[in-house]
């Protein structure tokens, strides 16, 4: 799975995109967060406060109850800043 | 229509080209946003990032929703990113219609969409360090007044 990541979230992380393998047990965006954050104290700091993380699945703001699958493009970021 | 750039942009240009195309217009609303300076003069550069494919996504998708909820004639967005400094110009609205309300309007409920659903990041540069822009909280209602 593809996975983009932006502003804070990735100077955080310390890269703009990986690619990880997910087990079945990954069916939610949630499930992903929890995932990537067992990954390392990078990520873990990074999504530690989920009130100031969004999803993107293809390109389209989620929910983190939303199904996602291998072939989805995933993004996450702080609450945009545009204007 | 929407444009998602580097350059810099002309405001009269971009008026005049919309004007051109149809004589039906009778009022044309504008905003421009512009990179200020802060307390003390502190800002040296705003960096914008975004993310490339979802920000021409959601500016077509604000644009179209504000066609379906106003009688418009033409619209125009234009939104940079990369460094910019104080002064400088980040984005442009332009509406257009025959008539005064749906220009004024829709020009303000553009502008009010896509700070907060376009997918853009600023980082503030100033004599402090660096830091991320966050989220403010007027914007946030601002934004969610418009929600149906």
């Amino acid at each position: 799975m593809n996975i983009k990541y932006f502003s804070w979230v990735k100077d955080q992380i310390g890269t703009e995109t990986e690619t990880i393998s997910i087990s079945k047990d990954i069916k939610t965006v949630n499930d992903l967060i929890l995932h990537l954050k067992t990954l390392s104290e990078k990520h873990k700091n990074a999504l530690s406060d989920i009130s100031i993380i969004r999803c993107a699945v293809n390109m389209e703001v989620v929910n983190f109850d939303k199904d996602i699958n291998e072939q989805d493009e995933i993004a996450i970021f702080p609450p945009m800043t545009g204007g | 229509m929407i444009k998602v750039q580097t350059n810099d942009f002309n405001i009269n240009e971009e008026i005049s080209h919309i004007t051109s195309k149809n004589k039906n217009i009778g009022g044309i609303s504008t905003f421009t946003g512009i990179v200020r300076e802060g307390s003390n003069n502190s800002l040296k550069s705003m960096t914008l990032e975004h993310y490339a494919g979802m920000t021409e996504k959601m500016l077509n998708k604000i644009d179209l929703e504000a066609k379906k909820r106003w009688n418009l004639i033409e619209t125009k967005i234009i939104h940079r990113y990369g460094k910019l400094f104080p002064g400088d110009q980040i984005v442009l609205v332009i509406t257009a219609s025959e008539h005064r309300k749906d220009a004024i309007e829709s020009c303000e409920f553009l502008i009010d969409w896509l700070k907060t659903k376009a997918p853009f990041w600023k980082l503030e540069d100033s004599v402090n360090g660096s830091k991320w822009v966050e989220e403010r909280q007027s914007d946030i209602e601002a934004s969610s007044k418009w929600t149906t």
